[in-house]
């Protein structure tokens, strides 16, 4: 077995013992990017130098016996929407194709301080608005489980390094699915944690009320692992949310005996592949074989969710957006006059999709249209909030699929906006809430291709999350989580797609 | 009633400093009108008297201490500005684009 295809909490444990050397590990994790990248684009920038360097620092501060971090030596991967300090964040956006920032985000700063060597920054759909990676204004990353398709996104590049074993672990964002979608498509676990548990300090502004932080990792206990480094109230972001954050990796033993458990049915189906609603069906199986109450829960609102999300979300970016104007920052147009200059910068930087949202939020917040678009829809997201409160007073715990269907073909749906928005239908309403909610891999397609399960709690209860995606873990058998990249040692390579 | 976003592209697109080829209008006054139609389902909702979420958290307003604290030197702060001359933002005229905008 290879150092790569181990998990974070593995490795943590052979760092600690010095079984191996942070610098063995990272360098493991370097030849594999140097093996399957170039194939499946999962990173924007690649850092070698620098994760040997941290690599090196850690290793000999751990023969001089110091008190380490438990992620100390293992290796990360950032989505690059997460500023990292003298280190390139491009957002996939041409806009900010040369950006460097002065500052780290404070998810980034608490990566540094426990030492884990950086490999690089991950691929991602511009400014995260998007569903499949495609939207990157550089390339777009490959399903390593099959290389004609999609990863998902926005944390596309994310959820690639992790299943492919380019990173045991990334860091992604989700505003509205954007760590789960792309988990789920690519058998991994993504964890968005409630709204306000991770600083979005440094995170660059999509949509500020429903962005939020969160992990991509191969299972649930390694999930807990990076959330313990990166939660956390933080002076810097008002909304972060204060309190004591608990030991996440405490208490993790799967058990399910009268925990009572939601079944997400849907008003509607249409788009749902058969076997996704199968998937979910069986895992409920399982939950109440072994002590769980299952039941039903409807949650009525939810194609309405995603009409309020994408006149929400579009509404807060147009806002968020505004500060590309090529003055202080980023690609910067040519222009007589100020406005022009204002307008060629913008729409020379931006791609389609980052400009079909502003356009959108630029409508619904426009003098006549507001009340009619903007306020309704965040009245819609109270009701939706109210559907959620009632019924988490009848369930511990909410189940559900994590993506309508396995990852589409690359070019499918990039032509068809709303197609592409509905590939968002189960993780949106989430989102809106605020409440915690993690993917975890529930099985296969009879294509092969990877399906995953939605879990969803109250705000605060990532553990009773985490501990239903280990339960799911136990009861899996020995299926391989790995993609085998048979196209990749085949040389198939670039004419593939 | 179908949304009719073609004669809105213009006038959205001058509000959002967005120049747009000509073919980028054509095509966003397509799927703008599309995307707004589904969007205004949320119209068949009935919200009297509800009271809109714009945020989750119902934290109250968070106030910091009026300290002094360490900032961005202002090399560091500056170190993006694609046109600088010493320590100034360089900027086309303002005022002369603003006066005959009126």
């Amino acid at each position: 077995m290879q150092l790569y295809e181990h998990t974070a909490a593995e490795l943590s444990r052979m760092l600690q013992s010095r079984e191996v050397s942070s610098v063995e590990v990272v360098r493991s994790f370097l030849e594999r990017i140097d093996q399957v990248d170039s194939y499946l684009k999962a990173f924007i920038t690649q850092t070698p130098v620098t994760a040997l360097d941290t690599a090196g620092e850690i290793d000999s501060r751990r023969m001089r016996g110091e008190n380490l971090h438990p992620l100390a030596g293992v290796p990360v991967a950032i989505k690059d929407n997460i500023s990292t300090m003298d280190l390139r964040t491009t957002c996939a956006s041409r806009i900010l194709g040369n950006y460097i920032p002065p500052f780290d985000a404070t998810a980034a700063a608490a990566v540094k301080r426990a030492g884990m060597p950086i490999l690089g920054k991950t691929n991602l759909d511009e400014f995260a608005m998007g569903s499949s990676t495609e939207n990157s204004a550089f390339f777009p990353t490959r399903n390593p489980w099959d290389p004609q398709r999609v990863p998902g996104g926005s944390s596309g590049g994310s959820a690639v390094a992790v299943a492919a074993g380019m990173a045991p672990l990334a860091l992604g964002s989700d505003t509205g699915g954007s760590i789960r979608q792309p988990a789920s498509l690519c058998g991994v676990t993504g964890l968005r944690p409630t709204y306000g548990r991770v600083s979005r300090y440094g995170l660059v502004a999509f949509a500020s009320s429903l962005d939020q932080i969160g992990t991509v990792s191969l299972n649930a206990f390694d999930s807990a692992l990076l959330l313990n480094l990166v939660a956390g109230h933080d002076p810097l972001d008002s909304t972060s949310l204060p309190g004591a954050v608990p030991d996440y990796t405490a208490g993790l033993e799967p058990g399910t005996k009268g925990l009572r458990v939601g079944v997400i049915s849907y008003s509607s189906t249409e788009g749902f592949d058969p076997e996704v609603t199968e998937t979910v069906q069986k895992a409920a199986a399982l939950l109440e074989e072994h002590g769980a109450e299952v039941g039903e829960v409807s949650l009525s609102l939810t194609d309405y969710g995603l009409s309020a999300y994408y006149l929400i979300a579009p509404s807060e970016a147009s806002s968020n957006l505004g500060r590309y104007d090529g003055i202080r920052y980023g690609y910067s147009a040519a222009g007589d006059n100020i406005e022009t200059m204002f307008s060629r910068t913008r729409g020379e930087g931006f791609g389609p999709e980052v400009k079909r949202r502003v356009m959108i939020g630029t409508y619904a917040l426009s003098a006549g249209y507001y009340d009619a678009y903007y306020l309704k829809a965040m009245q819609v997201r109270t009701l939706i909030r109210r559907e959620y409160e009632k019924a988490f007073k009848k369930f511990d715990l909410l189940l559900g699929a994590a993506s309508p269907t396995p990852a589409f073909k690359i070019g499918e749906k990039i032509g068809d906006p709303l197609q592409m928005y509905l590939s968002d239908v189960c993780n949106i309403t989430d989102s809106l809430a605020g409440v915690p909610s993690l993917a975890v891999p529930g099985g296969f397609h009879s294509s092969g291709l990877p399906l995953g399960l939605q879990l969803t709690a109250r705000p605060l209860q990532e553990q009773l999350l985490l501990k239903t995606a280990r339960f799911f873990e136990a009861y899996r058998g020995q299926v391989s989580l790995r993609p085998g990249l048979e196209f990749i040692e085949k040389g198939g390579g670039s004419s593939a797609v | 009633m179908p949304v009719d976003f073609g004669k809105e592209v213009d006038y959205v697109a001058h509000l959002a400093r967005l120049s747009l080829e000509p073919e980028e209008k054509e095509c966003l006054a397509g799927q703008l009108s599309e995307i707004l139609e589904t969007a205004r389902r949320i119209q068949e909702l009935d919200t009297a008297g509800v009271e809109p979420t714009s945020h989750v958290t119902e934290l109250p307003a968070v106030l910091r201490d009026d300290s002094v604290r360490p900032s961005l030197p202002l090399n560091r702060a500056l170190q993006n500005v694609p046109q600088r001359e010493k320590s100034f933002v360089k900027v086309p005229r303002i005022t002369a684009s603003e006066l005959e905008q009126d």
